[in-house]
Formats: structure tokens, sequence, C-alpha cells
């Protein structure tokens, strides 16, 4: 299906140059990506890498100095004044004086939906990250993982097909992590949403992903791009099959390669 | 030794009680109305350390009320053969006071240790505790100024200036009227109204905030004394003088704290409502005035403070014959004491409930802040 295969985010020689007092710092340069529409793709790389700042230029948070990307073929600003992505943090970042299903409600009461759209709504994305029932607590009742998990409902909420994830399982223990990996993956083919995700764990990004980016540092570029052979029904488990280890060998030997020990 | 440690107020009592058998009568020989109870007292005092030694299995709350009318019966006794003879007591009476006050104390630490589960006790204890320390202030207070026979000038008694509370109601009240609820309460609300909605200006144009919060830190710093006369001056002698004054008092402390509070959200916060292209409006009523709440109210604290003494001192500067700050000033000429006194009572009381006021509102806005949220 040629719809399928429509280009959400498409970056040509993409480059951001912060000025500080210490110089210049090229936080990305020449970074050319396409990302279609259904695409899981994770961006890995060690600290300073970029992959966070390329998540805020695809997001319009950061302004790239140089090189041209579109966002669902917008510029980054319209795309975000069309409400055409919801973004989740590396923390939660629930308003502590709302409920879980008023901070749900937030993005919704900005864009202006209906009382009964707004709880249908809430109802709904509650089900879909399984926090039906905790709507009424407030987020400093939650534990940490499902409060992130309210931060991603809140994120699907309302109709956008782009879903920027930023490192949101970095603060969490890994018997957490490996469960919510499992329910972000169901949640991806439930809702057919074109995610891009930050990481910097190789096991993660190897068992969610379509396609990996392995990016380095100084200057923060794409030294990889990996198109994941898995099967889109991945069990846990998966993650001790040749092939899975395989990816995340290339994914390694990339993280490698572009790593510098100069310094 | 560990008995000693736990029960040493009340042992402590228990030798004073005895002491004070050497030193009796309560009253010296020159007294015009000698008491003989003396002995009676300190029997009574001597009995409940005695019982509290027997009762030592039983639960806080036995022993707590044991103590407590251990100690306000013989205080009550004491402080009724104080009339007639004041500055005519003996070192017996001040060594009884002494021991009954260690009872009390004994009592406050014995009812503090009960622990309750049910919400009426607690808040019940909760008042309790405080309200034995305050009326232990006062027994004190009246204790030493007659026992001493202090002279009235320098400090009256409590109860003389709580009968002139109950002889002057309907002159403080019009002085409550006049000053708490036309100068106080307007000049705070129009004050902390105007520093929030030029807050929010100062936020929306740099130049407002840039030029007027250092100017604001200089205003601020201004004596209420200098300011006072002038706003009479220009406003005339009744409240809306003071309510002016109060403006001035209130306005730059709400005016910082809210720029200050609008600038606490943070950065991912912020970077969230911009992902979902929030206006400049929503992302003010939806994240940052929320976030600026629990500034906005440390300055409606600290403004109801500020509003009352600058409502009370700008009336030394003229006004109508009405007023707290008035009649303190002209009372004080009078040498009426326990009249300034009767105006501070009843300033104190309007200030604890104004603050009372102000603090339940925040913990009914504010409770999902970290320090309000255990409770």
């Amino acid at each position: 299906m040629a719809e399928n295969q429509s280009s959400v985010v498409s970056a040509k020689k993409l480059g951001l140059t912060f000025e500080t007092s210490d110089g210049p710092v090229h936080a990305l340069s020449n970074v050319d990506l396409e990302v279609k529409k259904g695409d899981f793709v994770s961006f890995i790389g060690p600290s300073g890498c970029g992959k966070t700042t390329f998540l805020r230029v695809i997001a319009d948070l950061e302004k790239a100095t140089s090189g041209e990307i579109t966002v669902n073929g917008m510029s980054p600003e319209e795309a975000r004044k069309s409400r055409s992505y919801g973004y989740v943090f590396q923390a939660p970042a629930l308003y502590p004086w709302r409920t879980i299903e008023k901070n749900i409600a937030l993005p919704l009461e900005i864009m202006g939906y209906s009382a009964a759209d707004r709880a249908s709504r809430i109802e709904r994305t509650l089900d879909l990250v399984n926090l039906a029932g905790f709507g009424k607590k407030y987020p400093w009742q939650l534990s940490g993982g499902m409060q992130q998990r309210a931060s991603i409902a809140r994120a699907l909420a309302f109709d956008a097909d782009l879903l920027l994830m930023d490192e949101p399982f970095g603060a969490l223990d890994e018997i957490v992590r490996d469960h919510l990996n499992e329910q972000l993956l169901k949640l991806w083919a439930r809702t057919e949403k074109t995610i891009c995700f930050v990481t910097h764990s190789i096991p993660e990004a190897v068992y969610l992903s379509t396609k990996i980016v392995v990016m380095s540092p100084r200057p923060g570029r794409v030294t990889d791009v990996i198109e994941s052979t898995l099967p889109k029904e991945r069990p846990l488990e998966i993650r001790e099959t040749p092939e899975f280890l395989e990816i995340a060998h290339r994914v390694r030997e990339g993280l490698r390669a572009g790593h510098s020990y100069e310094e | 030794m560990k008995r000693l440690v736990r029960h040493w107020q009340s042992l402590l009592a228990g030798i004073l009680a005895v002491a004070a058998l050497t030193r009796l009568p309560l009253t010296l020989p020159e007294a015009a109305n000698p008491v003989g109870n003396g002995m009676t007292i300190a029997a009574i005092l001597v009995v409940v350390v005695v019982l509290m030694q027997a009762i030592e299995e039983s639960g806080p709350a036995l022993r707590a009320v044991v103590l407590f009318l251990g100690a306000h019966i013989p205080a009550a006794m004491l402080l009724s053969g104080v009339a007639g003879n004041e500055g005519y007591m003996s070192a017996g009476f001040f060594l009884l006071i002494a021991a009954s006050w260690l009872l009390a104390w004994a009592s406050v630490s014995e009812l503090s240790q009960i622990e309750t589960r049910s919400t009426g006790l607690g808040w019940l204890l909760k008042l309790l505790i405080p309200a034995i320390f305050g009326a232990w202030l006062l027994i004190i207070w009246e204790a030493i100024t007659r026992g001493f026979g202090i002279p009235f000038i320098l400090l009256p008694p409590p109860s003389s200036i709580g009968t002139r509370i109950a002889g002057s109601v309907a002159i403080l009240w019009a002085d409550v009227q006049q000053t708490i609820f036309k100068a106080v309460l307007i000049g705070y609300i129009v004050g902390c109204a105007s520093g929030f909605v030029v807050a929010i200006l100062a936020d929306r144009f740099a130049f407002l905030r840039r030029g007027l919060i250092p100017i604001g830190n200089m205003v601020s710093a201004l004596p209420i004394i200098g300011v006072a006369p002038i706003m009479v001056m220009w406003f005339g002698f009744d409240w809306h003088s003071k309510a002016a004054v109060v403006i001035i008092m209130t306005f730059f402390p709400m005016l910082v704290n809210t720029v200050a509070g609008l600038a606490a959200s943070g950065a991912m916060e912020r970077d969230l409502m911009r992902s979902y292209a929030s206006d400049y409006w929503q992302t003010l009523m939806k994240l940052r005035l929320p976030a600026a709440m629990p500034f906005i109210f440390n300055a409606l604290k600290i403004n109801s403070t500020l509003a009352l003494i600058g409502a009370i001192v700008a009336e030394f500067f003229g006004t109508p014959i009405v007023g707290m700050g008035f009649r303190i000033s002209t009372e004080i000429g009078r040498m009426n004491v326990d009249m300034v006194w009767a105006e501070i009572a009843v300033a104190a009381l309007a200030g604890s409930v104004f603050y009372g006021v102000v603090a339940l509102l925040e913990r009914a806005t504010t409770f999902w802040h970290p320090s309000n949220r255990g409770g």
C-alpha cells in the first residue's frame, strides 16, 4: 500500500549548532533520515550524540540551524501547531494538582475537545495503558511506572499519528521496563501509530524497533541505520533468539565504531 | 532511673510542695487578708504526686486527667487567695504555683502520648494541648504580676485586661470595624489584587518586569512611619488613608512573589504545553498559575500580618476618634494600660483568625504540594 509507505519524518543534511560561551557545540550534523508511516524507530547512542536533540527538532522544541526537515510534509512548526504529534518526556511531567484523568484531559481541553468526547477518550486511553480505575487518583499516589503510563495515555488521548518518546522508561527498573516495553508493542500494534523512541539500552531498541538509528557524538551524527528483520509479533522470549542477538551485535558494533576515545 | 526521668516533673513538683510547707503561710505577715489554706494545697499536690506513682501502669488518658485536675485545682485556689494581698505573697505561694505548673506540664506530656484513631478526639487533643500551654502562660503572668505587686502601668495582670475587654465590648467592636473591616480588609484585598494583576502584566511585558521589580524592591523598603502621614494628608483622616498605607505595604510582596511563582514551573512542563501548541493564556491558566499558588499564598500570609501592622500604625498619624491604633495611642497617654492591652489582645486574635483563614485556604488550594500532602 502506497499510503503505508508515506514519509512521516524526513530530514536532509540536518544540522544544529548551539552557541555556548565555550564556542559552538555541534549537536547534530548532516543527519539524513526517513521515518515511514507505521514505523517504530529507535534512536540509540551514548549521551551527547544528539538523539534527544533530534527528537526535539522534530517536535519543534529546538530549531535546526541548517538542512531541511519535514514532519507530515510540513515544517516542524506547522506540524506542532496542527498538533500532529504526542510527546512523552523522560519524566512523567504530570501536573500534581490534577488527577490522572484531568491530566489526560489537559491536551484535550487545550485543543478544544467537547466534554463528552474528553470523557470517552480518557476512558479509552486509560484502558490502553492498563490504568482503568486509577483516573481519580493524583499522580503522586501512583508508582513511577504507573505515572509514566499515565503520561503515555496523555500523549495518546488526542488524534496525533506520531508519538515521540524520549527515554520514557529510563528511570524505571528493569522488570517494570520489560513489562512496559511489551505493553508498548501491543499498543503500537493496536493504534498503528508511528513511534520515534530514544533510548540508550540496546536490548530495548532491538526488541521494540522496526528500524534502529545508531548515533555517535561530537559532532552528533547518524552512523548506522539497521532495519530489523524480527517479526511484528514479539514475545519477550524473542530476546534469546540468534536473530535478536545478531541485530543487537550489529547495534553494539555500530556504537563502538562511532565512539571516540580521543579525550 | 527510667521512672525518675519519666516522672521528673511530678517528682520535682512533690519536692517543691514539701519545700513550700516550710515557707507557709502563703501571705506575708503584713498582708491585709491572710489566707490559711496553704497546707491543704500542698497536701493536694503531694497526694497527686503519690497517686501518679500508684497509677503508673494505667493508660496516659487517666494519668493526664489526674494531673490536669491536680494542677488546676491548686492553681485556682492559689490565685483566689491573692485577692487583697497583692505584693504580699510569700515564697510558699510561688513554690506551690511552680509545683502546679510542673504538674500541668506533666499532664501535657501525658496528653501528647495519647494515640487515637478517631479524628474528633485527635482534633480535641490538638486544641487542648496548646490551650493548656496558653492558659499557663496567663496563670504565671497573673501570679507574678499580682503576687509581686508589679505596678499596673508596667504590666497589668491578665484578669484586669479580661475585665476591661468584657467591659468595653462596644468600643472594641467599633474599633475592630473601623480598623479591621475597613482599613485592613479593603486595603488587603485591593493591594493583593493589584499586585497580582501587575505581576501578570509584568510577566507578559518584559519592560515592566525589568523596570518595575527593582523599583518595587525600593518602595517596599520605604518606612511606613514616613508614608503614613503623607497618606493622611492625601486621603484624609478616615479609613481611606489607612487602606492606602495597607495597599502600599501589601502590593509589592504580592507582586514579587507572584512574578517568582510564575517562573516556578519546570522546563519540561512548559515544553509539554508548547508541544500542544497551547497559547499564552492557556499555559498561564493551566500550568503557570497553579504552579505559582504556593508563592501566591506565601504573599497572602505575609500580607495578612503586614496589613494589620500598617493599619494600626497609620492610625497614630491622624484618625477620627475610633480605631485600634487611635485607641492604643490615646489610652497609653491616659495611662489606661489595660485598654492598650485589650486592644493588643483583640489585634492578636484578629490577626490569628485572618492568618488561619488564609492558611486553611492554602491547604485546600495547594493540597498537592509536597509540603501539604502528608496531612
